[in-house]
């Protein structure tokens, strides 16, 4: 049985043969579009290490058949730096050490993505550290994350300004 | 007191043109890109999926599995069980040394804990070795399991934790006792706990006729390579494991595991590459774990509030087949000054995985207790906690007499104490409440962690193009090590950071020890530290010799290196590149080589740890009972700084761990099951982001002559000492209520 699908994944469509109804759209990213940027910590659902954004909102990927997703936009970490520069979430992180040991980091900085779209947390720190608490970081990096996700942001509108202006 | 100062991340203070700068982590691109390739994100060609059939039984027999069933699955290519799994040179229970310990490798029928392998599935893909994994329904011969602390006869084991004797006394506890004015008495139980790195255990295994290559994570490479050469009768030389980047380890890293082995197994078994991952559920087994304790203090003080007498007891558990004690009581030998110090011990034997070392293995458990008994000392003597600890200040190491080889814990009292604001905390308990009505408590815990050193080697190279290489077989698991130990390669070779060529996470690299114990920057900082020296010295024999270099007999006034550069001592103005050195010598690279240890007549002469203190406020709900830890201070003094920014991130982490020990996480374990009830991330919590308070960790300047001679402590796992009995100091002051069974809940 194969069965095929489209996604456009980082912005390139894709036709994907799919062997397997099984498949979740994580190991579909992993194991079969050697994306391996987004991780498997839990394939539960409780850690938030393979979130990415499908049609724009923040999952986790672990969670869904890549076959229910004919014609969906994902977004990963591999798509988020463009020509070579750093999406400023993803510079932030560096600047803030919002990091250590990195696993659950791809995952981070897609949900603060995410969250920076959703538009509700603005400049709270509160709202962010709530926001932000589908990711699991063991190294404890909570610190550096919460900065790094509201300096982003602070970068993200300034740019917006300067574009509207 | 003398003056207090602290490192400003802003402006650091300089050790070197490298050493002490706050860079950022030189692997940061790699990691918040998805470039970073852990093990799991390997996939040679070939390659199956293979998945572990683990037992759902504590003790007995797998009487039946379904091999049939899960053969006929599509994709699957081969189950491997104990009836075909293919021969090892050495018995999996064979015990060489205190540090082989002994792995479940489907040796034979028999389950000793939940969790162990019982059975690996290999198939074309994950979903298929998966599926079949199910579909082998064991059945077993099921006997009673032996669970909790109170489920056996304890016994005293010979040793405890790395080979710490399990008593040791120092002065008459019992005179001292008898002696006392204020005597108590308290237990406190910490709880079996999971290491549960972010990333699960996973192997890609891959052979070539015997030579075998593997993609997994590992703290102690050469350990790995010489277990695995030993386990399949192959020279270790034939084995490279590559481990660039861990996704955590916490200990959990440092042994390689049961689960690991069956991939190699797996893959020789088939003919091709396997990579096998651990489930999260399956890492709470045959990975280890922090094993629990119950711990017994009986503290006097005299009428000023000076200790008189410390004895310190605990009861731990290790596996029925195995011997692993949480050295919780060592503790007590170094932190408060006493007249009278025991510590002792007891332990069950369980049908549980083997527990391991887990972040600050020991310390952590038992600085949660110690330090709950130094405040109910404090309380009881009607003094501030903070005047109790200076009272019974250690000038030096109480159970052994030696000086410190440094301590400014008294500076990291008072500049936590000053930033924290601890002044006029009311000594009585719930007396504080804030705009909400929520119960206010302030807590303090004194953070200690002995500095450590093992042996590491390095090796380092100047190029003919005067570019540096300097390599080893170090482990990143996220605290920095490429950073900080390339910052020391640097330094040693006199070069800029860019001029720097580092290399490290494989293991045929020169062998620099594990990565644990806080012991990691020390040892391969050292052993690069002489690899450079070397180099330069080579270098300066060259030049001075040379009466064509302008370093040409410089003799006993020597040269310093600097920025790619030997330069004479005496006269700076003379110095020659080390390019130019090579070219006209005709020498295409130089080689230096390096070794570290630990120094025995330092160790002799000097009691060697990091001290910190660190201070909570926790708000608790007064009629719901919820705890919030609210704000966190801690100050910690642990030698030459390396990286600053790195450091401090360390210390955050460390002082999360603690919120997580005293407020958050606990293994639940069925005890007529045997398992662990809660194995996963909902249910075994530790902190999310909103659990984590306002964090501030203080760098307080130390300098240490004697550690080692760049001075380094190690900082990996102080922060979680001291925290957790900070914290639950802060709820008995918020409530009165003194919760001696962690983590703290609400339902105590």
């Amino acid at each position: 049985m194969s069965l095929s699908i489209s996604l456009t994944i980082n912005g390139v469509q894709r036709k994907v043969e799919l062997e397997d109804p099984r498949v979740t759209l994580l190991d579909l990213l992993r194991e079969r579009l050697d994306l391996t940027g987004t991780k498997k910590g839990c394939d539960r659902g409780q850690c938030g290490a393979c979130t990415v954004l499908l049609d724009g909102r923040r999952i986790n990927s672990c969670l869904v058949l890549a076959i229910s997703q004919d014609g969906a936009e994902v977004l990963t970490v591999e798509g988020l730096a463009q020509g070579g520069e750093l999406h400023p979430v993803q510079a932030t992180f560096i600047d803030h050490d919002a990091l250590q040991c990195g696993f659950c980091t791809p995952g981070q900085i897609m949900s603060a993505v995410g969250l920076i779209q959703e538009g509700h947390a603005g400049d709270d720190p509160e709202r962010v550290r709530e926001g932000m608490s589908g990711n699991l970081c063991r190294c404890g990096a909570y610190r550096g994350i919460t900065e790094a996700v509201l300096e982003a942001q602070r970068r993200l509108v300034q740019t917006a300004r300067k574009a509207a202006a | 007191m003398a003056e207090t100062r602290q490192i400003d991340i802003a402006s650091p203070r300089r050790h070197g043109s490298s050493i002490g700068q706050p860079l950022t982590r030189r692997d940061g691109v790699l990691k918040v890109t998805g470039e970073a390739r852990y093990a799991a994100d390997n996939h040679p060609p070939g390659m199956l999926h293979a998945v572990l059939a683990v037992s759902s039984i504590a003790r007995g027999r797998v009487r039946f599995l379904d091999v049939a069933a899960a053969r006929a699955h599509p994709g699957v290519i081969d189950v491997m069980t104990p009836a075909n799994r293919p021969p090892l040179a050495l018995d999996p229970d064979a015990k060489l040394h205190p540090f082989m310990f002994r792995l479940d490798l489907l040796q034979n029928d028999t389950v000793r804990y939940a969790g162990q392998a019982i059975a690996v599935v290999i198939a074309e893909t994950l979903e298929s070795a998966t599926e079949a994994a199910a579909l082998l329904s064991p059945r077993y011969d099921t006997e009673a399991a032996s669970m909790g602390l109170d489920s056996a006869d304890s016994f005293i084991p010979p040793t405890i934790g790395v080979g710490y004797p399990s008593e040791a006394q120092h002065g008459d506890v019992e005179a001292g006792l008898a002696a006392a004015e204020h005597r108590i008495e308290a237990v406190y139980e910490t709880p079996a706990q999971y290491h549960n790195a972010m990333e699960p255990h996973a192997i890609v295994a891959e052979w070539d006729g015997d030579r075998l290559t593997v993609d997994t994570p590992s703290q102690g490479l050469a350990w790995a390579q010489d277990r695995i050469a030993g386990l399949f009768g192959i020279p270790p030389e034939k084995i490279h494991i590559r481990s660039p980047f861990l996704g955590g380890g916490f200990g959990s890293k440092g042994l390689i595991s049961g689960p690991q082995v069956l991939g190699i197994l797996a893959a020789r078994m088939v003919g091709r590459p396997v990579k096998l991952v651990l489930s999260r559920d399956q890492m709470y087994g045959p990975v280890g774990h922090r094993a629990p304790t119950r711990q017994t203090l009986r503290v006097g003080a005299d009428r000023r509030g000076a200790l008189t007498a410390v004895h310190h007891h605990m009861r731990t558990t290790t596996s029925t087949f195995d011997d692993f004690f949480e050295p919780s009581v060592q503790v007590s030998h170094a932190l408060y000054a006493s007249p009278a110090i025991a510590t002792s011990a007891e332990a069950v034997r369980l049908d549980t995985g083997t527990p391991l070392f887990m972040r600050a293995p020991g310390e952590a458990s038992g600085s949660a207790a110690l330090e709950s008994a130094i405040d109910e000392m404090a309380l009881a003597v009607s003094m501030d906690p903070l005047n109790f600890r200076l009272r019974n200040y250690a000038e030096v190491e109480p159970i052994s007499g030696k000086p410190f080889s440094s301590k400014a814990l008294r500076e990291c009292y008072a500049q936590g104490a000053a930033r924290f604001g601890w002044a006029g905390r009311p000594l009585a308990p719930r007396q504080m409440r804030d705009e909400n009505g929520l119960l206010v408590g302030w807590g303090l815990g004194t953070a200690i962690f002995p500095a450590i050193m093992f042996q590491g080697n390095a090796r380092a190279v100047i190029r003919a193009d005067g570019i540096g290489l300097v390599e080893l077989g170090a482990e990143d698991m996220g605290q920095g090590a490429w950073t900080a130990l390339a910052q020391i390669a640097a330094d040693s070779l006199g070069l800029e950071l860019a001029q720097l060529e580092f290399r490290a996470g494989s293991s045929d690299l020169p062998d620099a020890g594990i990565a644990g114990g806080s012991g990691h920057t020390a040892t391969a900082g050292m052993a690069i530290h002489g690899a450079g020296a070397d180099v330069v010295a080579k270098l300066a024999e060259l030049a001075m010799g040379d009466e064509r270099s302008p370093l040409f007999g410089a003799g006993n006034a020597g040269v310093s290196a600097r920025g790619g550069r030997l330069i004479r001592r005496d006269d700076e103005s003379r110095s020659e590149s080390y390019a130019d050195i090579l070219r006209r010598a005709g020498v295409a690279e130089i080689e230096g080589r390096g070794s570290s240890a630990a120094d025995p007549a330092a160790q002799n002469a000097y009691s060697l740890h990091a001290h910190g203190a660190v201070f909570a406020e926790v708000k608790v709900d007064p009629d719901l009972g919820q705890v919030r830890a609210t704000r966190l201070v801690g100050a910690f003094a642990a030698g030459t700084i390396i990286n600053p920014r790195l450091v401090r991130s360390q210390y955050y982490g460390g002082m999360v761990w603690g919120v997580s020990f005293a407020l958050h996480e606990q293994a639940v374990v069925d005890h007529r099951s045997g398992r662990v009830m809660n194995s996963n991330m909902s249910e075994y919590h530790v902190p999310v982001n909103v659990d984590v308070p306002p964090l501030e960790a203080i760098l307080v300047e130390e300098s240490d002559p004697h550690v080692n001679a760049l001075g380094i402590k190690g900082v990996g796992e102080i922060g979680i000492t001291g925290a957790a009995g900070a914290i639950a100091n802060a709820v008995c002051h918020a409530t009165g209520v003194r919760v001696c069974r962690f983590s703290i809940t609400l339902e105590q």
